[in-house]
């Protein structure tokens, strides 16, 4: 049973005035087959979290562990991370031009599983996978990420989720910028990922609108660095109606 | 518009501006800086002392003395050809009536001295409507850098033949040239030179390139190996309608000098041309030099042109300078710009590559191919595809035993 456990989380970044601290002890647990929304106005820390656990260079851990399956997850190297099952689907994935979709994907894939995949099964495995989130097959031969639509990106992050599949996948943001189809698209992969089984999500999100397409079991209010509330789907839909505005005094 | 800048990614440091059509006027350049002097009399030209605008990125010291009067006597090199069958390559002596014929008169000391004293030349000829089958590969192998030498190379594409031309430069020398291209009407020509030399080369050349009316060049210089390698490209068009892509690719280690300055002097109508230089440089003292002059006359009405420089910095200590010239004396033009960028590795390409599995060197590997990809595809030749994809594989080889 895959189990990502946060506990006492404090994260600090690099400023010209010194460090500066942006997650103050946060503590989430995240058990296969669970879904997890983090709902925050901007500034939060939301998009702090999910970068610290994937490893960003650019994030201190100052205090606090992160253990997937009792493993100290902030002892391994970025790729070691992957390897051992995290997966963040990010807000702006970066272009690398210069290499394709098709030749990224498989040495992805081949990273993640220590092995190369069986050339006929993958083929057919992302073929499946593209048609499923509406993606043109001549995207394979595209450059990764470059000159791709916000959509594009996003819809791209969420193919890597079903063909890397690991056991427990961070989403920031993966619904900003998104129109009503192409959110539906991206919620339904979610889903797909989500009914494979054992597997742990972790949703980050501004806005509620996601959930109406992926419900959640567990909906926690990032303030200020830390979870200012837990509750079930019902959270949601409070601050669907009233906004962030009775946790930071802010409309964001 | 020089130097490290070490907060731009290559992703989001590309400095550009256009001019469209109808912005004639001057780029704030230098005036009329592109017209320049040019003398077959060697005295006629200074010996440079490193403080001129054309020399004053260039190690001197490092010359052997190539650019004041060192004798260019030596043989020190073999040279092996391989063509295609139906193109000639013949050797001539240092009087040859071919020497030339693309209208070029040395712009600098070096240029001059090695025109006066090369005793022997190549005349490599596509014969008129060939279209050939292969690549023809001159390779030139030095033997010592005790002794300079002087080289003379005249390519002629004549009249719709459709030819690669591949020019490889190895081994030891100290070794001054010139390398005369000859694109004939109609003619499409691919000319690669390729410079893989041993550490303590030391190679300044000159290339003047002469496009014909409707013919299309393809001209590149890639620069792996040598102590210093300073290569000058000039181009012009002999009549309306030609095509001209000026390609490089150079990979910088600790300690070397690599120099591209280009010149596209466009004196017809209806012609176009496109630069595009690209470099990756690591090591201490590693330091890449690109100049790219473009002059569009009065009478080069409706032409189009382009030129950029991207150079990517894999470390610390070294230094790369960008410098474009835009000189436009007509506004009837379709357009004309240029863009030049020098990034840091991006941090954040090997982040998003290592958050899917890969591995941090596997990850630099694929950034710095990739980086180099769009270069080597526009080359167009699939034989050199394989040769150049290991010598970055090779280089990054270096890097990372460095950083172990």
């Amino acid at each position: 049973m895959t189990t990502l456990e946060i506990h006492d989380l404090h994260v600090s970044v690099a400023t010209e005035s010194g460090p500066k601290e942006i997650l103050r002890g946060v503590d989430l647990t995240v058990r296969a087959g669970q879904i997890h929304a983090i709902m925050g106005p901007n500034g939060s820390g939301k998009s702090t979290l999910a970068y610290s656990i994937a490893g960003h260079p650019k994030y201190t851990v100052t205090r606090g562990t992160v253990t997937l399956d009792g493993e100290n997850v902030l002892a391994m190297k970025v790729d070691v991370r992957a390897r051992a099952g995290l997966f963040l689907a990010m807000q702006y994935p970066v272009e690398v031009p210069g290499v394709s979709v098709s030749n990224f994907l498989r040495t992805a894939k081949t990273a993640v599983d220590g092995q190369a995949p069986k050339l006929r099964t993958w083929v057919k495995d992302v073929k499946t996978a593209m048609e499923e989130l509406a993606i043109d097959p001549a995207f394979a031969e595209r450059d990764l990420n470059t000159g791709f639509s916000g959509g594009e990106k996003k819809r791209h992050e969420i193919l890597q989720l079903e063909l890397l599949d690991p056991r427990l996948a961070i989403l920031d943001e993966t619904d900003s910028g998104l129109d009503i189809d192409a959110l539906r698209v991206v919620a339904n992969g979610v889903n797909r990922f989500h009914a494979r089984g054992g597997k742990g999500v972790l949703l980050i999100t501004h806005y509620t609108r996601i959930l109406r397409y992926i419900t959640p079991d567990f909906v926690h209010v990032f303030v200020d660095g830390r979870i200012a509330e837990e509750g079930g789907p019902d959270l949601a839909e409070k601050l669907e109606a009233e906004g962030y505005v009775s946790y930071a005094g802010t409309s964001a | 518009m020089t130097i490290l800048d070490d907060t731009t990614s290559p992703q989001h440091g590309l400095t550009e501006h256009s001019h469209g059509a109808g912005a004639g006027r001057a780029d704030g350049h230098g005036g009329s800086s592109l017209h320049r002097f040019a003398s077959f009399d060697v005295d006629a030209h200074p010996v440079p002392g490193g403080r001129e605008e054309a020399w004053r990125f260039t190690p001197m010291v490092r010359l052997r003395g190539l650019h004041v009067d060192t004798p260019l006597d030596g043989h020190d090199y073999e040279i092996e050809v391989d063509a295609d069958p139906q193109v000639h390559v013949e050797t001539g002596e240092g009087d040859d009536t071919r020497r030339g014929v693309s209208g070029y008169v040395p712009i600098d000391r070096v240029s001059a001295r090695a025109w006066a004293e090369a005793d022997k030349m190549i005349a490599v000829t596509v014969p008129r409507e060939v279209v050939t089958k292969r690549p023809t590969v001159v390779r030139l192998r030095g033997l010592s850098a005790e002794k300079a030498a002087a080289g003379h190379v005249v390519v002629t594409a004549e009249a719709f033949s459709r030819a690669v031309v591949v020019l490889e430069y190895e081994g030891s020398a100290a070794f001054a040239e010139n390398v005369e291209v000859v694109v004939e009407d109609g003619a499409h020509l691919t000319l690669v030179s390729l410079q893989d030399w041993a550490g303590d080369a030391v190679h300044l050349s000159h290339h003047h390139v002469r496009v014909g009316r409707d013919a299309t060049v393809r001209h590149a210089v890639i620069t792996f190996g040598g102590d210093v390698v300073r290569v000058g490209t000039s181009l012009d068009y002999s009549g309306s309608g030609g095509d001209a892509e000026l390609l490089g690719m150079y990979f910088v280690d600790a300690g070397q000098h690599v120099e591209n300055r280009l010149f596209v002097d466009h004196n017809t109508p209806h012609a176009f041309s496109n630069v595009e230089y690209k470099g990756a440089l690591q090591g201490t003292g590693a330091h890449a030099v690109w100049v790219g002059d473009v002059l569009i006359r009065p009478e080069a009405l409706g032409i189009k042109t382009f030129e950029l420089n991207r150079n990517l910095v894999l470390t610390d200590g070294a230094r790369a300078d960008s410098v474009p010239n835009l000189e436009i004396e007509t506004g009837e033009i379709l357009g004309a710009g240029h863009a030049s960028a020098t990034g840091r590795f991006d941090d954040e390409q090997l982040f998003y590559l290592q958050t899917r599995g890969i591995p941090e060197d596997q990850a630099r590997r694929l950034v710095v191919r990739g980086f180099f990809a769009s270069l080597i595809n526009k080359l167009g030749v699939p034989e050199l595809v394989g040769r150049l994809g290991a010598a970055v594989e090779r280089e990054l080889a270096v890097s990372e035993a460095r950083q172990s």
